[in-house]
């Protein structure tokens, strides 16, 4: 009967040690698989986020690709038609005027613009005013200042232009009163005063004054 | 029996602890991924809000492209009504 219990105590000892590593295995392992459904949930979510990325910014290259040779033709437009019509020397100078420390820079469409040296162009470039004056225009460029707005508006040309002018041709009035006409025959006739030419009067006692 | 009952003190002793040890490894590695990966998932989605704006870049591409024409107009209407330097 003794054998028999002693085998019987052996194989309950057996028994919960195996039934105790399965309790640990089932626990932590339950344990590792909710922790994993929620490393999926997460990623799944990720996977979602870059995808909207992905699709959102696939055109942006393009986009900005487009932009920028749109804009690299514009500044090769202005660049152009600045040297073309300044001159070299000139245009490097006038942005140099307007920019301290550009002409250093130089064009981006004549490198060669980097070694010229910039004439000291101020507020008033004699050829540009006589250029607008020749097109019978007030040079801008004499009343502007180079840090302020611009002077011409693309869309209202006209009305940066009348600005320019005194404050009552910006009213529009319907008529501006005329000039006065002057001579023995003009329409209004001043009587001449007997004060003029005579002396000036002298204030009294301002002798007294500067005495003391 | 006496073997046996070795095998239970080795199955109890040595054994189970190990498996415990492994087991509460694998689970504490599993744990430390979890916030990582919903940090990720966050700042996903808060990227892809910020690129709600990217569809104007079409608009700003046709502005671009306008002002450029602008530009180029008024270029060649200067270029008619100004003597050339040189």
């Amino acid at each position: 009967m003794a054998p028999v219990l002693a085998i019987a105590a052996v194989g309950a000892v057996t028994i919960l040690a195996v039934l105790l590593i399965v309790v640990a295995l089932v626990f932590y392992l339950v344990s590792v698989i909710l922790q994993l459904r929620k490393i999926t949930t997460a990623l799944d979510e990720a996977i979602d986020g870059v995808g909207e990325i992905v699709q959102k910014s696939a055109p942006v290259n393009g986009i900005v690709t487009t932009i920028n040779e749109q804009l690299d033709a514009g500044v090769e437009l202005l660049e152009g038609l600045l040297v073309k019509k300044a001159g070299m020397t000139d245009a490097v100078g006038l942005v140099e005027g307007m920019y301290a420390g550009s002409a250093a820079e130089g064009f981006r469409s004549f490198p060669e613009s980097r070694t010229v040296e910039a004439p000291r162009i101020g507020e008033v470039y004699t050829r540009g005013t006589l250029t607008l004056a020749r097109l019978g225009r007030e040079a801008p460029i004499a009343v502007g200042n180079p840090a302020g707005p611009a002077l011409r508006d693309v869309e209202r040309g006209s009305l940066a232009a009348r600005e320019l002018y005194p404050e009552i041709r910006q009213t529009k009035p319907e008529s501006l009163p005329r000039s006065p006409v002057i001579g023995t025959d003009s329409p209004v006739q001043y009587e001449q005063r007997d004060d003029i030419g005579a002396p000036r009067k002298r204030l009294p006692g301002g002798a007294a004054s500067n005495r003391s | 029996m006496i073997l046996w009952w070795l095998g239970n003190l080795v199955l109890l002793a040595v054994i189970l602890p190990v498996v415990v040890y492994l087991l509460r490894g694998v689970l504490d590695a599993a744990q430390s991924i979890v916030p990582s990966t919903q940090e990720i998932a966050r700042v996903a989605a808060e990227g892809s809000k910020d690129l709600d704006s990217a569809a104007l870049l079409v608009t700003t591409q046709d502005q671009v492209t306008k002002t450029v024409a602008a530009v180029a107009n008024y270029g060649g209407s200067l270029d008619v009504i100004l003597d050339d330097a040189q």
